[in-house]
Protein backbone atom coordinates (compact mmCIF):
# COMPACT_ATOMS: atom_id res chain seq x y z
CA UNK A 1 0.00 0.00 0.00
CA UNK A 2 1.21 3.24 -0.52
CA UNK A 3 3.88 2.36 -3.10
CA UNK A 4 4.55 5.44 -5.69
CA UNK A 5 3.53 4.38 -9.06
CA UNK A 6 3.67 5.98 -12.70
CA UNK A 7 1.05 7.55 -14.45
CA UNK A 8 1.21 10.02 -17.59
CA UNK A 9 -1.07 13.71 -17.15
CA UNK A 10 -1.23 14.61 -20.46
CA UNK A 11 1.40 13.11 -21.33
CA UNK A 12 3.80 13.90 -19.00
CA UNK A 13 4.68 10.96 -16.78
CA UNK A 14 4.53 11.77 -12.89
CA UNK A 15 5.31 9.45 -10.04
CA UNK A 16 2.71 9.29 -7.79
CA UNK A 17 1.12 7.37 -4.71
CA UNK A 18 -1.01 4.64 -5.04
CA UNK A 19 -4.45 4.76 -4.21
CA UNK A 20 -4.79 8.92 -3.93
CA UNK A 21 -7.57 9.91 -5.59
CA UNK A 22 -7.04 10.98 -8.85
CA UNK A 23 -8.38 14.59 -8.73
CA UNK A 24 -5.92 15.21 -5.25
CA UNK A 25 -3.10 14.21 -7.54
CA UNK A 26 -4.05 16.36 -10.33
CA UNK A 27 -4.67 19.09 -8.21
CA UNK A 28 -1.27 18.76 -6.59
CA UNK A 29 0.35 18.83 -9.92
CA UNK A 30 -0.71 22.12 -10.19
CA UNK A 31 -3.59 21.43 -12.86
CA UNK A 32 -6.49 23.45 -12.35
CA UNK A 33 -8.26 22.75 -15.89
CA UNK A 34 -9.51 19.62 -15.95
CA UNK A 35 -12.13 20.57 -18.23
CA UNK A 36 -13.16 23.97 -19.80
CA UNK A 37 -16.96 25.16 -20.05
CA UNK A 38 -18.60 26.43 -23.54
CA UNK A 39 -16.63 29.76 -22.95
CA UNK A 40 -12.99 28.03 -22.31
CA UNK A 41 -12.57 28.93 -19.32
CA UNK A 42 -11.27 26.29 -16.76
CA UNK A 43 -12.82 23.76 -14.75
CA UNK A 44 -11.66 21.89 -11.76
CA UNK A 45 -13.34 20.05 -8.89
CA UNK A 46 -15.74 21.75 -6.49
CA UNK A 47 -17.48 18.74 -4.46
CA UNK A 48 -15.01 16.53 -4.17
CA UNK A 49 -17.28 13.71 -4.06
CA UNK A 50 -18.56 12.43 -6.90
CA UNK A 51 -22.07 14.34 -7.50
CA UNK A 52 -20.72 18.10 -9.18
CA UNK A 53 -18.91 16.12 -12.49
CA UNK A 54 -16.82 19.92 -12.81
CA UNK A 55 -13.77 16.75 -12.32
CA UNK A 56 -14.67 15.05 -15.45
CA UNK A 57 -11.83 14.03 -17.67
CA UNK A 58 -10.54 11.16 -19.93
CA UNK A 59 -8.48 8.25 -18.46
CA UNK A 60 -7.32 5.05 -20.53
CA UNK A 61 -9.33 6.50 -23.98
CA UNK A 62 -12.51 6.98 -21.67
CA UNK A 63 -14.23 10.31 -21.17
CA UNK A 64 -16.65 11.60 -18.68
CA UNK A 65 -14.29 9.92 -16.02
CA UNK A 66 -15.11 11.28 -12.20
CA UNK A 67 -11.59 11.91 -11.23
CA UNK A 68 -12.77 12.38 -7.83
CA UNK A 69 -13.80 8.93 -7.41
CA UNK A 70 -10.67 7.18 -8.71
CA UNK A 71 -7.59 6.18 -7.18
CA UNK A 72 -4.68 6.41 -9.44
CA UNK A 73 -2.92 3.10 -10.58
CA UNK A 74 -0.13 2.39 -12.49
CA UNK A 75 -0.04 3.37 -16.11
CA UNK A 76 -3.49 5.34 -16.09
CA UNK A 77 -2.75 7.86 -18.61
CA UNK A 78 -4.95 11.03 -18.49
CA UNK A 79 -6.14 13.70 -20.23
CA UNK A 80 -7.11 16.67 -19.04
CA UNK A 81 -8.46 20.04 -20.37
CA UNK A 82 -5.30 21.70 -20.32
CA UNK B 1 -25.32 -7.61 -18.42
CA UNK B 2 -25.90 -10.07 -15.78
CA UNK B 3 -28.66 -10.35 -13.23
CA UNK B 4 -28.71 -11.15 -9.90
CA UNK B 5 -30.93 -10.94 -6.51
CA UNK B 6 -29.94 -10.45 -3.05
CA UNK B 7 -32.68 -9.84 -0.67
CA UNK B 8 -31.40 -6.46 0.88
CA UNK B 9 -29.81 -3.73 -1.73
CA UNK B 10 -28.02 -0.85 0.35
CA UNK B 11 -27.50 1.91 -1.37
CA UNK B 12 -24.80 4.09 0.12
CA UNK B 13 -21.73 2.62 2.46
CA UNK B 14 -22.40 5.65 5.05
CA UNK B 15 -22.79 5.11 8.77
CA UNK B 16 -26.37 4.60 7.86
CA UNK B 17 -26.05 2.60 5.26
CA UNK B 18 -23.76 0.26 7.20
CA UNK B 19 -26.34 -0.06 10.07
CA UNK B 20 -29.04 -0.75 7.69
CA UNK B 21 -26.83 -3.73 6.36
CA UNK B 22 -25.22 -5.10 9.26
CA UNK B 23 -28.91 -5.50 11.40
CA UNK B 24 -30.18 -7.19 8.04
CA UNK B 25 -27.57 -9.61 7.82
CA UNK B 26 -27.57 -10.01 11.41
CA UNK B 27 -31.17 -11.59 11.03
CA UNK B 28 -30.19 -14.16 7.85
CA UNK B 29 -30.49 -11.91 5.09
CA UNK B 30 -28.02 -11.69 1.95
CA UNK B 31 -27.54 -8.23 1.57
CA UNK B 32 -25.12 -6.06 -0.86
CA UNK B 33 -24.12 -3.02 -0.70
CA UNK B 34 -22.96 -0.54 -2.91
CA UNK B 35 -21.10 2.53 -2.81
CA UNK B 36 -19.86 5.51 -5.31
CA UNK B 37 -16.80 5.95 -3.50
CA UNK B 38 -13.38 3.65 -3.47
CA UNK B 39 -13.87 2.56 0.47
CA UNK B 40 -16.81 2.54 2.49
CA UNK B 41 -17.11 5.12 5.04
CA UNK B 42 -19.32 7.65 3.15
CA UNK B 43 -17.99 11.33 3.47
CA UNK B 44 -18.22 11.09 7.08
CA UNK B 45 -15.88 8.02 7.67
CA UNK B 46 -13.96 8.74 4.27
CA UNK B 47 -10.29 7.14 5.51
CA UNK B 48 -7.70 5.68 3.72
CA UNK B 49 -6.13 4.21 6.84
CA UNK B 50 -8.56 2.80 8.93
CA UNK B 51 -6.09 3.32 12.08
CA UNK B 52 -7.17 6.89 11.09
CA UNK B 53 -11.02 6.29 12.02
CA UNK B 54 -13.10 6.93 15.44
CA UNK B 55 -12.69 3.62 17.14
CA UNK B 56 -16.72 4.09 16.74
CA UNK B 57 -16.66 4.16 13.02
CA UNK B 58 -14.02 0.99 12.97
CA UNK B 59 -16.24 -0.63 14.81
CA UNK B 60 -19.08 -0.14 13.16
CA UNK B 61 -17.23 -1.26 9.71
CA UNK B 62 -16.03 -4.20 11.16
CA UNK B 63 -18.89 -5.67 12.55
CA UNK B 64 -20.76 -4.91 9.24
CA UNK B 65 -18.05 -7.00 7.19
CA UNK B 66 -18.07 -9.83 9.98
CA UNK B 67 -22.15 -10.33 9.29
CA UNK B 68 -21.40 -11.32 6.34
CA UNK B 69 -22.40 -8.13 3.92
CA UNK B 70 -21.11 -8.10 0.14
CA UNK B 71 -19.63 -4.62 -0.12
CA UNK B 72 -19.28 -2.93 -3.79
CA UNK B 73 -17.67 0.05 -3.82
CA UNK B 74 -16.76 2.01 -7.03
CA UNK B 75 -20.52 1.28 -7.93
CA UNK B 76 -22.63 4.16 -9.42
CA UNK B 77 -26.90 3.37 -9.93
CA UNK B 78 -27.93 4.45 -13.48
CA UNK B 79 -31.05 3.91 -13.87
CA UNK B 80 -34.11 1.24 -12.11
CA UNK B 81 -35.74 -1.33 -14.25
CA UNK B 82 -38.37 -1.15 -11.45
CA UNK B 83 -37.64 0.27 -7.90
CA UNK B 84 -36.51 -3.22 -6.30
CA UNK B 85 -34.14 -3.38 -9.82
CA UNK B 86 -31.19 -1.45 -9.88
CA UNK B 87 -28.97 -1.05 -13.17
CA UNK B 88 -25.77 -0.45 -11.29
CA UNK B 89 -22.04 0.24 -13.34
CA UNK B 90 -19.90 -1.68 -11.40
CA UNK B 91 -16.55 0.26 -12.82
CA UNK B 92 -16.92 -0.45 -16.21
CA UNK B 93 -19.17 -2.98 -16.58
CA UNK B 94 -23.14 -2.65 -15.97
CA UNK B 95 -25.73 -5.35 -13.82
CA UNK B 96 -28.65 -5.51 -13.14
CA UNK B 97 -29.65 -5.80 -9.49
CA UNK B 98 -33.31 -6.99 -7.81
CA UNK B 99 -33.54 -7.19 -4.66
CA UNK B 100 -36.72 -7.86 -2.25
CA UNK B 101 -35.78 -4.51 -0.22
CA UNK B 102 -33.93 -1.35 -1.49
CA UNK B 103 -32.47 0.36 1.64
CA UNK B 104 -31.52 4.41 0.44
CA UNK B 105 -28.53 5.67 2.63
CA UNK B 106 -27.38 8.00 -0.28
CA UNK B 107 -26.31 10.92 2.38
CA UNK B 108 -26.57 14.97 1.87
CA UNK B 109 -24.42 16.92 -0.51
CA UNK B 110 -23.45 20.36 -0.07
CA UNK B 111 -25.42 23.13 -1.06
CA UNK B 112 -23.96 25.35 -3.51
CA UNK B 113 -24.96 29.12 -3.79
CA UNK B 114 -23.68 30.80 -6.84
CA UNK B 115 -21.50 34.32 -6.02
CA UNK B 116 -19.09 36.32 -8.02
CA UNK B 117 -15.95 33.49 -9.18
CA UNK B 118 -17.62 30.56 -7.80
CA UNK B 119 -16.56 28.53 -10.95
CA UNK B 120 -13.17 29.42 -10.80
CA UNK B 121 -10.79 26.77 -9.78
CA UNK B 122 -9.64 26.63 -6.04
CA UNK B 123 -13.11 27.11 -5.19
CA UNK B 124 -14.58 24.28 -3.76
CA UNK B 125 -16.69 22.97 -0.73
CA UNK B 126 -16.01 22.86 2.41
CA UNK B 127 -16.78 19.01 2.77
CA UNK B 128 -15.27 19.15 -0.74
CA UNK B 129 -11.83 20.00 0.16
CA UNK B 130 -11.54 17.82 2.91
CA UNK B 131 -12.65 15.26 0.74
CA UNK B 132 -9.89 15.84 -1.60
CA UNK B 133 -7.12 16.29 1.40
CA UNK B 134 -8.80 12.95 2.34
CA UNK B 135 -7.92 11.46 -1.02
CA UNK B 136 -4.25 12.66 -1.36
CA UNK B 137 -3.96 16.74 -1.95
CA UNK B 138 -1.57 18.28 -0.36
CA UNK B 139 -2.18 21.79 1.48
CA UNK B 140 1.13 22.14 3.65
CA UNK B 141 1.77 26.26 3.42
CA UNK B 142 -1.42 26.50 1.16
CA UNK B 143 -3.49 29.97 2.48
CA UNK B 144 -6.88 28.59 2.89
CA UNK B 145 -10.43 30.47 4.04
CA UNK B 146 -13.22 27.99 4.87
CA UNK B 147 -16.51 29.91 5.00
CA UNK B 148 -19.73 27.92 5.51
CA UNK B 149 -22.05 26.87 8.53
CA UNK B 150 -22.55 24.09 11.00
CA UNK B 151 -21.08 21.51 12.66
CA UNK B 152 -19.15 20.69 9.34
CA UNK B 153 -17.14 23.75 9.74
CA UNK B 154 -15.24 22.78 12.75
CA UNK B 155 -13.27 19.31 11.74
CA UNK B 156 -13.01 20.61 8.40
CA UNK B 157 -10.73 23.32 9.69
CA UNK B 158 -9.20 20.46 11.90
CA UNK B 159 -8.57 18.37 9.22
CA UNK B 160 -6.82 21.45 7.05
CA UNK B 161 -5.00 22.71 10.08
CA UNK B 162 -3.45 18.90 11.01
CA UNK B 163 -2.45 18.66 6.75
CA UNK B 164 -0.10 22.13 7.36
CA UNK B 165 -2.48 24.78 5.51
CA UNK B 166 -2.02 28.26 6.87
CA UNK B 167 -5.70 28.50 7.57
CA UNK B 168 -6.39 31.99 7.12
CA UNK B 169 -10.01 32.43 8.43
CA UNK B 170 -13.15 30.40 9.33
CA UNK B 171 -16.33 31.68 8.68
CA UNK B 172 -19.87 31.11 9.95
CA UNK B 173 -22.86 32.67 8.53
CA UNK B 174 -24.74 32.85 11.32
CA UNK B 175 -24.29 35.27 14.32
CA UNK B 176 -23.46 34.38 17.69
CA UNK B 177 -27.17 34.69 18.65
CA UNK B 178 -28.36 32.67 16.17
CA UNK B 179 -26.64 29.88 17.64
CA UNK B 180 -27.73 29.86 21.13
CA UNK B 181 -30.76 27.04 21.03
CA UNK B 182 -28.66 24.97 18.95
CA UNK B 183 -25.82 25.26 21.68
CA UNK B 184 -27.84 25.08 24.77
CA UNK B 185 -29.65 21.95 23.20
CA UNK B 186 -25.99 20.00 22.34
CA UNK B 187 -24.73 21.30 26.06
CA UNK B 188 -26.24 18.16 27.15
CA UNK B 189 -24.44 15.35 24.52
CA UNK B 190 -21.18 14.82 26.19
CA UNK B 191 -19.70 13.46 22.98
CA UNK B 192 -21.01 16.42 20.64
CA UNK B 193 -19.34 18.80 23.52
CA UNK B 194 -16.27 16.67 23.43
CA UNK B 195 -15.66 16.95 19.59
CA UNK B 196 -16.28 20.97 19.33
CA UNK B 197 -13.45 21.29 22.09
CA UNK B 198 -11.36 18.82 20.26
CA UNK B 199 -12.00 20.70 16.82
CA UNK B 200 -11.34 23.77 18.76
CA UNK B 201 -7.95 23.23 19.88
CA UNK B 202 -6.66 22.08 16.68
CA UNK B 203 -7.99 25.11 14.81
CA UNK B 204 -6.07 27.14 17.20
CA UNK B 205 -5.60 30.88 16.63
CA UNK B 206 -7.24 30.85 13.04
CA UNK B 207 -9.41 33.97 13.38
CA UNK B 208 -13.72 32.47 13.48
CA UNK B 209 -15.76 34.94 12.74
CA UNK B 210 -19.34 34.65 13.12
CA UNK B 211 -21.87 36.51 10.94
CA UNK B 212 -19.54 35.98 8.00
CA UNK B 213 -19.44 34.82 4.44
CA UNK B 214 -17.95 35.09 1.01
CA UNK B 215 -18.95 38.04 -1.75
CA UNK B 216 -16.71 37.26 -4.27
CA UNK B 217 -13.85 35.30 -5.35
CA UNK B 218 -11.22 36.67 -8.05
CA UNK B 219 -8.66 35.00 -10.40
CA UNK B 220 -8.36 34.48 -13.92
CA UNK B 221 -6.92 30.21 -14.20
CA UNK B 222 -7.80 29.30 -10.52
CA UNK B 223 -8.80 31.94 -7.68
CA UNK B 224 -6.44 34.43 -6.14
CA UNK B 225 -8.27 36.64 -3.45
CA UNK B 226 -11.57 36.12 -2.01
CA UNK B 227 -13.75 39.30 -0.80
CA UNK B 228 -15.38 38.65 2.46
CA UNK B 229 -18.26 40.21 4.57
CA UNK B 230 -17.07 39.86 8.01
CA UNK B 231 -20.03 41.53 9.97
CA UNK B 232 -20.50 44.98 8.59
CA UNK B 233 -17.08 45.14 7.32
CA UNK B 234 -15.76 43.96 3.90
CA UNK B 235 -12.62 42.32 2.96
CA UNK B 236 -10.13 41.17 0.46
CA UNK B 237 -7.48 39.07 1.13
CA UNK B 238 -5.08 36.91 -1.17
CA UNK B 239 -5.61 32.92 -0.77
CA UNK B 240 -4.51 29.54 -2.78
CA UNK B 241 -8.36 28.53 -1.88
CA UNK B 242 -11.30 29.32 -0.60
CA UNK B 243 -13.42 26.02 0.32
CA UNK B 244 -17.04 27.23 0.58
CA UNK B 245 -20.68 26.34 0.87
CA UNK B 246 -24.12 27.09 2.59
CA UNK B 247 -24.47 23.45 4.53
CA UNK B 248 -25.93 20.08 3.43
CA UNK B 249 -28.76 19.47 1.52
CA UNK B 250 -29.97 15.61 1.34
CA UNK B 251 -29.24 13.85 -1.85
CA UNK B 252 -32.62 12.46 -3.34
CA UNK B 253 -31.87 11.82 -7.08
CA UNK B 254 -32.09 8.01 -6.80
CA UNK B 255 -35.34 8.15 -4.62
CA UNK B 256 -36.79 10.70 -6.92
CA UNK B 257 -35.90 8.34 -9.75
CA UNK B 258 -37.86 5.38 -7.91
CA UNK B 259 -40.90 7.52 -7.65
CA UNK B 260 -40.55 8.36 -3.48
CA UNK B 261 -42.05 11.32 -2.38
CA UNK B 262 -40.73 13.78 -0.80
CA UNK B 263 -41.10 15.88 2.36
CA UNK B 264 -39.60 19.02 1.70
CA UNK B 265 -36.23 19.00 0.22
CA UNK B 266 -35.73 15.46 2.26
CA UNK B 267 -37.20 11.97 1.30
CA UNK B 268 -40.77 11.01 3.23
CA UNK B 269 -40.72 8.25 5.33
CA UNK B 270 -43.10 6.18 8.05
CA UNK B 271 -41.69 4.93 11.92
CA UNK B 272 -40.15 2.38 10.02
CA UNK B 273 -38.05 4.32 7.52
CA UNK B 274 -40.79 3.18 4.79
CA UNK B 275 -40.65 5.65 1.50
CA UNK B 276 -44.14 5.86 0.05
CA UNK B 277 -43.00 3.29 -2.65
CA UNK B 278 -43.11 -0.10 -1.27
CA UNK B 279 -40.18 -2.25 -1.13
CA UNK B 280 -38.18 1.09 -1.01
CA UNK B 281 -36.82 2.00 2.91
CA UNK B 282 -34.50 5.37 3.31
CA UNK B 283 -32.00 5.73 6.12
CA UNK B 284 -29.78 8.90 7.07
CA UNK B 285 -29.08 12.27 5.76
CA UNK B 286 -31.09 10.99 2.83
CA UNK B 287 -34.52 11.35 4.94
CA UNK B 288 -32.91 14.55 6.59
CA UNK B 289 -29.76 15.97 7.50
CA UNK B 290 -29.49 15.16 11.42
CA UNK B 291 -25.71 13.16 11.75
CA UNK B 292 -24.48 10.03 12.27
CA UNK B 293 -25.55 8.71 15.28
CA UNK B 294 -29.31 9.33 14.36
CA UNK B 295 -28.15 7.72 10.64
CA UNK B 296 -27.38 4.81 12.33
CA UNK B 297 -30.26 4.38 14.78
CA UNK B 298 -32.41 4.47 11.41
CA UNK B 299 -30.43 2.15 9.66
CA UNK B 300 -30.96 0.03 12.39
CA UNK B 301 -34.57 0.49 12.36
CA UNK B 302 -34.95 -0.24 8.58
CA UNK B 303 -32.58 -3.32 8.33
CA UNK B 304 -34.14 -4.74 10.76
CA UNK B 305 -37.66 -4.31 9.26
CA UNK B 306 -36.29 -5.61 5.88
CA UNK B 307 -35.97 -8.67 7.78
CA UNK B 308 -39.38 -8.51 8.72
CA UNK B 309 -38.38 -7.49 12.20
CA UNK B 310 -40.38 -4.18 13.14
CA UNK B 311 -39.16 -4.67 16.97
CA UNK B 312 -36.19 -2.02 16.49
CA UNK B 313 -38.91 0.83 15.39
CA UNK B 314 -40.96 0.49 18.34
CA UNK B 315 -37.99 -0.13 21.01
CA UNK B 316 -36.02 3.23 19.32
CA UNK B 317 -38.75 5.69 18.50
CA UNK B 318 -37.85 7.65 20.83
CA UNK B 319 -34.49 8.26 20.17
CA UNK B 320 -35.24 8.59 16.37
CA UNK B 321 -37.61 11.07 17.08
CA UNK B 322 -34.90 13.00 19.24
CA UNK B 323 -32.59 12.64 16.23
CA UNK B 324 -35.71 13.77 14.06
CA UNK B 325 -35.52 16.87 16.48
CA UNK B 326 -32.03 17.34 16.72
CA UNK B 327 -32.08 17.46 12.87
CA UNK B 328 -35.14 20.17 12.52
CA UNK B 329 -32.97 22.44 14.76
CA UNK B 330 -29.96 21.88 12.63
CA UNK B 331 -31.92 23.07 9.38
CA UNK B 332 -33.28 26.00 11.43
CA UNK B 333 -30.67 27.05 12.62
CA UNK B 334 -28.10 27.10 10.02
CA UNK B 335 -30.74 27.91 6.97
CA UNK B 336 -28.71 30.29 4.64
CA UNK B 337 -29.31 33.79 5.33
CA UNK B 338 -31.22 35.71 2.75
CA UNK B 339 -27.96 37.84 2.06
CA UNK B 340 -26.41 34.53 0.36
CA UNK B 341 -29.13 34.03 -1.87
CA UNK B 342 -28.93 37.72 -3.33
CA UNK B 343 -24.86 37.41 -4.08
CA UNK B 344 -25.24 36.41 -8.02
CA UNK B 345 -25.15 39.29 -10.17
CA UNK B 346 -27.17 38.49 -13.30
CA UNK B 347 -23.93 37.09 -15.68
CA UNK B 348 -23.30 35.00 -12.61
CA UNK B 349 -23.49 30.80 -13.80
CA UNK B 350 -26.09 29.38 -11.95
CA UNK B 351 -26.13 25.94 -13.70
CA UNK B 352 -22.26 24.92 -14.18
CA UNK B 353 -22.77 22.48 -16.64
CA UNK B 354 -24.82 24.02 -19.30
CA UNK B 355 -23.46 27.38 -18.44
CA UNK B 356 -26.98 29.22 -17.60
CA UNK B 357 -26.29 32.62 -16.20
CA UNK B 358 -28.62 33.35 -13.16
CA UNK B 359 -29.98 36.43 -15.12
CA UNK B 360 -31.24 33.85 -18.11
CA UNK B 361 -34.03 32.59 -15.82
CA UNK B 362 -37.20 34.14 -13.91
CA UNK B 363 -37.59 33.51 -10.40
CA UNK B 364 -41.38 33.83 -11.19
CA UNK B 365 -40.77 30.20 -13.76
CA UNK B 366 -41.38 26.79 -12.34
CA UNK B 367 -38.62 24.15 -12.13
CA UNK B 368 -39.47 22.24 -15.77
CA UNK B 369 -39.81 25.87 -17.29
CA UNK B 370 -36.48 26.65 -16.40
CA UNK B 371 -35.34 23.55 -17.90
CA UNK B 372 -37.12 23.96 -21.19
CA UNK B 373 -36.03 27.46 -22.00
CA UNK B 374 -32.91 27.34 -20.55
CA UNK B 375 -31.35 23.98 -19.93
CA UNK B 376 -30.77 24.15 -16.40
CA UNK B 377 -30.24 21.42 -14.42
CA UNK B 378 -30.33 19.46 -17.60
CA UNK B 379 -26.04 19.00 -17.75
CA UNK B 380 -23.88 16.52 -16.50
CA UNK B 381 -24.65 16.65 -12.48
CA UNK B 382 -28.95 16.42 -13.55
CA UNK B 383 -28.82 19.59 -11.22
CA UNK B 384 -27.12 17.89 -8.43
CA UNK B 385 -25.53 20.93 -7.49
CA UNK B 386 -27.85 24.01 -9.15
CA UNK B 387 -31.08 22.27 -8.37
CA UNK B 388 -30.51 22.51 -4.66
CA UNK B 389 -29.62 26.68 -4.97
CA UNK B 390 -32.14 27.04 -7.50
CA UNK B 391 -34.77 25.57 -4.28
CA UNK B 392 -33.17 27.74 -1.92
CA UNK B 393 -33.00 31.32 -4.26
CA UNK B 394 -36.44 30.73 -6.18
CA UNK B 395 -38.13 28.93 -3.84
CA UNK B 396 -38.99 25.85 -6.81
CA UNK B 397 -39.80 22.85 -5.83
CA UNK B 398 -37.29 19.88 -6.37
CA UNK B 399 -37.71 18.74 -10.30
CA UNK B 400 -38.16 15.25 -11.38
CA UNK B 401 -34.81 13.13 -12.49
CA UNK B 402 -34.58 10.90 -15.59
CA UNK B 403 -32.21 8.32 -16.31
CA UNK B 404 -29.20 7.98 -16.16
CA UNK B 405 -28.56 9.59 -13.15
CA UNK B 406 -25.62 11.99 -13.44
CA UNK B 407 -23.34 11.07 -16.44
CA UNK B 408 -21.96 7.71 -17.33
CA UNK B 409 -19.40 6.81 -18.90
CA UNK B 410 -20.02 5.76 -22.71
CA UNK B 411 -18.83 1.67 -22.04
CA UNK B 412 -21.20 1.74 -18.46
CA UNK B 413 -24.19 3.13 -20.77
CA UNK B 414 -23.91 1.70 -23.96
CA UNK B 415 -24.00 -1.57 -22.06
CA UNK B 416 -27.27 -0.74 -20.59
CA UNK B 417 -28.51 0.12 -23.65
CA UNK B 418 -27.83 -2.62 -25.46
CA UNK B 419 -29.18 -5.37 -22.99
CA UNK B 420 -31.75 -7.59 -24.30
CA UNK B 421 -35.29 -6.76 -22.95
CA UNK B 422 -36.26 -9.82 -20.47
CA UNK B 423 -37.65 -13.02 -22.63
CA UNK B 424 -41.38 -13.32 -21.98
CA UNK B 425 -42.17 -15.89 -19.21
CA UNK B 426 -43.03 -19.21 -21.03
Amino acid sequence: MNRDVTITIDGVPRRVVEGDLLAAVLLSHDVTTFRRDTHERPRAPLCGMGTCYECRVTVDGVSSVRACLLPVRDGMRVETGR
Amino acid sequence: MNRSHVDVLVVGAGPAGLAAATAAADRGRRVLVLDQAPEVGGQIWRHRDPATLPESARAAIIRARASGVVFATGATVLDAASPTELVIAFGPRTDRVRADTVILATGAVERFLPFPGWTLPGVVGVGGLQALVKGGLSVRGQRIVVAGTGPLLYPVAATLAKAGATLLAVLEQRTLGDLVPFARSTLGDLAKVRDAIRYRAAIGRTPFHHDAWVLAAHGSQRVREVVLRLGSRETTIACDWVATAAGLVPRTDLARLLGCALDGEAVQVDAAQRTTVPGVLAVGECTGVKGEAAGMLEGEIAGAAAAGDDGPARTLARRRAQGIAFGDLLAETFAPRAELLARATPDVLLCRCEDVPVGAVEPAWTARQAKLWTRVGMGACQGAVCGPACTTMFGWEVPQVRAPLGTPTCGAWHAQLTTPTDPPAA
